[in-house]
């Protein structure tokens, strides 16, 4: 990038070398198509694909370490897995659902449709974007390699010292360097998502008209941004004690292994914002559209979800109530504890009242978003019970908790994320899913869902601590476990579901650009949309674009369907009536709306795109490399990772963003790195 | 029927929680049967009233939504609401005045918890993987597992651990304190009446975390000091010539004594001390009752019952007439 000499740039690209025989040294371009096409993308939509599809894959293998689980714990004394098995399980249960499930599935989704919903071609840095993904994928597999080479990781998602500092065999080492991998992979999407939303974009959108999904996306990669790095920390120093036996956490050489604990949650608790946050964004968009009504309260649910994110740093402690911190610290989380509620509340009664006097249709995302709503709230008020400490002594590392989490992780950002892959599925195939199948889903997950967790409150308050592999009869555990087991298998016969809706989709007709009579940019644009997402880029002049090229209001404040068809863009100078919303800005009419600084001129038919690389590919592969040599002390192989690594990193940061092979090129269908915008059809 | 749907989903979840209080569970939180257990029960069932007026309001809310403002062929276009200072105003004060009050009395509790009661019976738990070892610091007395306490008067508890971090937790008498090595951590019980009460071990400590489990045991006063007199009392030392004279030889001389205290006889540490065993009602982490079966079926092969424990049998494995003296021997040492 800076370092590059200008003058001579393809003597150090090898991409340059077009009459390279071999397909693997030549530079792939906008024409490379097929697997090698997916493996060199930078298209953030591709990418955001890749993420959500591989997240899915992780879903139904954390959902099948679940279902496991649950058969050893339907009955008491169950043999059906060992203990040390059992362990392995749970663990990775956990570390799949939050780090390879629920953040990719956000992340995934931000990819796509946050460029899309500011009016930006493309991300802002879209190899490192490509390398974010990439880095997560060898980031799981790495993890669940462990399952082949010895046994997986079984200290827990937490990992607490010093039981995860003395555990022998290699699980923890694979649990350990495998959050590192995942962690580059975040911190990698948080910059780039960070920088793109706050630089790219559209003229006329300005912060307050984002919508709220942008804005909770923005929020969460804020997040992941600070905590990332603390659980890096935290790592490291665990990594060093167990590989290079230093005392970090070492008990009898004085360490005390609450540190562990306070670096580990305060990375835990703002993750768990990082989870939800992007679902209630989901849930933001979807109620306003299928009620018919503006979301009700916007700046309050974008100040909410700022002070929630801010508010998160202020209760890591909470996870710590047993732990002998003292009364005067426990007091002081409590509060802040019971305080983080109130902008939570808050986003409820303004999602009830989004859909107070609406014109509602039940259309399966409504049905998830609803199904998030009234399910969170439930996760919410057992959280509540949790601030009232000494309670939370009888309640914490029980079933109680168990169940709080799973309200909000699975009842909140699962449906959330649910709600928006209903929502969203046109938009990325351009095919509906089918309603009535959708239909037997939501409420088969609901049902099941329930079944399974609801039992979870009633068993810890009966005692029943959590991560235990066996109990015994007789303490009257047993009949609310066998419900719970059963409840399981719906859950799973829904995802079943989902997962024929897909398959059966693929036949089902082309529903155009805009399905659900929507309000936001990404459904003024082709579904699938084009690689280079906006033919010309968008002017923004309210909130709710879409909607208010769309609709006027009439003296009643009722939608009024404007004259003007809306296939036809609103192009700047055109009137737009007041809708309520700002209109103060500059008079951006005209000016060069540029592409990151790419540069793409005004109405200019050839669009200027990035060029695909194998680079980011690269560096990802390097990464594991790295970390088999280190935890089987194979240094050799540890240095030929690094080198791999950094030698990619080197090439990426040489290579021209766009192949100079890639242009000039026109016409349609070409993606290569002038684009011919193809008329829409 | 989707109203009806939700209805029955909601009277389900509040039957559920009415079921909890009815069924048998001897480890429940839901019965106190001690001051401390009572207070938290106190202060958090007013909590969980106020969650479930909150719960039944905001879900009646949600289903008068979804009933009252569904699209019908005849609605017409809904007005275009957006926001409405006041109301947002109220619903964020109102949560934040509820939880003051909640707050108050939670930090109340918070600190008289901490205090350390009156006329305590001393004790220091010490916890190993995956067993409880309970020592009486002005008795003089250990023993393991099963936390004995006279009724009516409180027990002040030091918790240490010898590896890992684990957790006490007796719930019909309170909350859980972390047993976190190289920290010492405080906390305190007191058991109304006589009686058994069940707990374990619920911060995850390895392959066995699941068979850590505890028992309180609180008796009469009298009863209380008898057993201390006990305790106390020099090891039985079994008849010569009697089958458990040969288990003791057997304990000698197979390992046995490496690990487990005998006193007069062997000093180990690693292990619970034996010295009166057959006074316990349980062993091995609680999790079996102390009868001559479990004991068979214990010594036969301590790996496969409770995975990951300490106790590995040095050489071959003992065979029946090993166990049948060991036994034999274990059950004298009263």
């Amino acid at each position: 990038m800076a370092i590059v000499t200008p003058s001579r740039p393809e003597a150090l690209a090898p991409a340059d070398r077009l009459d390279t025989p071999t397909r693997f040294l030549r530079r792939p371009t906008g024409y490379t198509k097929g697997l090698w096409g997916w493996l060199t993308t930078v298209d953030h939509k591709k990418i955001g694909l890749m993420y959500m599809g591989t997240a899915f894959i992780f879903f139904m293998i954390g959902g099948f370490e679940a279902l496991l689980l649950r058969i050893q714990l339907g009955s008491p004394d169950n043999t059906f897995l060992r203990a040390d098995t059992y362990n392995q399980v749970f663990t990775m249960h956990g570390t799949t659902m939050i780090f390879l499930v629920i953040m990719p599935l956000s992340a995934g989704l931000a990819n796509y449709l946050l460029p899309i919903m500011i009016g930006a071609r493309d991300v802002a840095f879209p190899r490192l974007n490509a390398a974010g993904y990439w880095i997560f994928l060898v980031g799981g597999l790495f993890m669940y390699s462990s399952f082949l080479l010895g046994g997986a990781p079984n200290g827990g998602w937490f990992g607490y010292v010093p039981l995860s500092r003395n555990m022998p065999g290699h699980n923890i080492d694979y649990w350990v360097f495998g959050l590192q991998i995942l962690g580059i992979a975040s911190l990698t999407g948080a910059v780039n998502l960070i920088v793109t939303v706050i630089n790219m974009r559209a003229p006329g959108m300005s912060l307050m008209r984002m919508p709220i999904f942008v804005w909770m996306s923005l929020v969460a990669q804020f997040l992941l941004l600070f905590a990332i790095p603390v659980i890096t920390v935290a790592l490291f120093l665990l990594n060093f004690d167990r590989l290079f036996s230093t005392n970090f956490f070492n008990v009898a050489a004085g360490s005390d292994p609450l540190l562990w604990q306070h670096l580990f949650w305060l990375f835990g608790h703002p993750e768990v914002y990082i989870l939800i946050l992007p679902a209630m964004g989901i849930v933001s968009e979807v109620l306003p559209v299928f009620t018919r009504k503006p979301l009700f309260g916007y700046q309050v649910m974008v100040f909410s979800g700022i002070a929630i994110g801010f508010m998160g740093w202020g209760v890591w402690a909470h996870h710590m109530f047993a732990t002998g911190l003292g009364p005067v610290a426990v007091s002081a989380f409590s509060a802040s504890t019971m305080f983080i509620a109130v902008p939570t509340g808050v986003k409820i009664f303004n999602w009830i009242a989004t859909m107070w006097k609406g014109k509602i249709t039940f259309s399966t995302p409504f049905l998830f978003a609803v199904g998030f709503v009234a399910m969170f709230t439930i996760g919410g008020l057992s959280g509540v019970t949790h601030g009232v400490v000494p309670a939370d002594t009888q309640q914490t590392d029980t079933y109680y908790i168990v169940a709080h989490f799973h309200y909000v992780l699975f009842g909140g950002s699962m449906f959330g994320l649910f709600s928006g892959a209903y929502y969203w599925w046109p938009k990325f195939t351009g095919r509906l899913l089918n309603d009535r199948i959708g239909k037997v889903h939501f409420w088969l997950m609901l049902i099941g869902f329930n079944m399974t967790f609801g039992p979870f409150h009633i068993l810890g308050l009966q005692g029943m601590p959590r991560r235990i592999y066996t109990y015994p009869a007789g303490r009257g555990w047993d009949v609310w476990n066998m419900v719970s087991t059963i409840g399981s298998f719906v859950i799973a016969a829904s995802v079943l579901t989902f997962i024929y809706n897909i398959y059966k989709s693929r036949n089902s007709p082309l529903v155009g650009d805009d399905p659900w009579d929507a309000r936001t940019l990404e459904w003024t644009v082709p579904s699938p949309p084009p690689e280079y997402n906006f033919k010309e880029i968008p002017l923004i002049t309210s909130r709710d674009e879409l909607w208010h090229r769309k609709y006027t209001e009439d003296e009643h404040g009722r939608a009024v369907r404007r004259e003007l068809p809306e296939a036809q863009p609103v192009m700047a100078g055109t009137e737009v009536e007041p809708s309520g919303e700002a209109h103060e800005g500059p008079d951006l009419l005209g000016a060069d709306v540029g592409h990151g600084g790419e540069g793409a001129e005004e109405h200019e038919p050839h669009i200027h795109m990035p060029s695909p690389s194998y680079w980011p590919l690269m560096v990802a592969l390097g990464l594991p490399i790295i970390c088999y040599g280190m935890i089987y002390k194979v240094w050799a192989v540890a240095i030929i990772g690094g080198i791999w690594t950094m030698s990619s990193i080197y090439a990426w940061a040489l290579e021209p963003a766009t192949a100079p092979e890639d242009t000039p090129v026109h016409g349609p269908d070409t993606a290569g790195h002038d684009v011919e915008a193809v008329p829409a059809s | 029927m989707r109203r009806n749907r939700r209805l029955a989903a909601l009277s389900a979840t509040v039957f559920l929680f009415l079921a909890a209080c009815a069924k048998n569970a001897p480890q429940t939180t839901l019965k106190p049967k001690g001051d401390v257990a009572r207070r938290i029960d106190h202060l958090i069932n007013p909590v969980f009233l106020v969650a479930a007026v909150v719960f039944v309001l905001v879900e009646g809310l949600i289903v008068i939504c979804l009933v009252r403002f569904r699209a019908r062929p005849d609605s017409p276009e809904p007005e275009q609401i957006h926001g409405n200072s006041r109301l947002e105003v109220g619903w964020t004060l109102a949560p934040a005045v509820i939880l003051l009050l909640v707050a108050i009395p939670t930090i109340k509790t918070i600190f008289d918890l901490a205090r350390k009661p009156a006329d305590a019976v001393n004790i220091t738990i010490t916890g190993h993987q995956f067993w409880w070892e309970i020592h009486y610091d002005d008795l003089g007395v250990t023993t393991a597992n099963e936390l004995r306490m006279p009724a009516g008067r409180p027990v002040e508890i030091t918790l240490h651990s010898d590896d890992v971090i684990h957790s006490f937790w007796i719930p019909p008498l309170g909350g859980k304190t972390d047993v976190v090595p190289g920290r010492s951590n405080h906390m305190h019980y007191e058991a109304d009446a006589p009686g058994t009460y069940l707990g374990q071990c619920t911060e995850f400590c390895g392959a066995s975390h699941a068979n850590m489990r505890a028992r309180a045991i609180a008796m009469n006063p009298v009863d209380f000091d008898a057993w201390v007199a006990g305790q106390k009392a020099g090891p039985v030392t079994p008849p010569a010539g009697s089958l458990a004279e040969a288990g003791m030889n057997i304990f000698t001389s197979r390992g046995c004594a490496g690990c487990h205290t005998v006193e007069g006889l062997t000093a180990g540490k690693v292990g619970p001390n034996l010295t009166h065993f057959a006074t316990r009602t349980s062993f091995a982490g609680s999790i079996f009752d102390n009868n001559d079966a479990n004991l068979h079926t214990w010594l036969g092969d301590p790996q496969a019952v409770k995975p990951g424990n300490k106790m590995i049998i040095p050489g071959a494995k003992l065979n029946p007439d090993e166990i049948n003296k060991l036994v034999a021997y274990l059950d004298s040492l009263h």
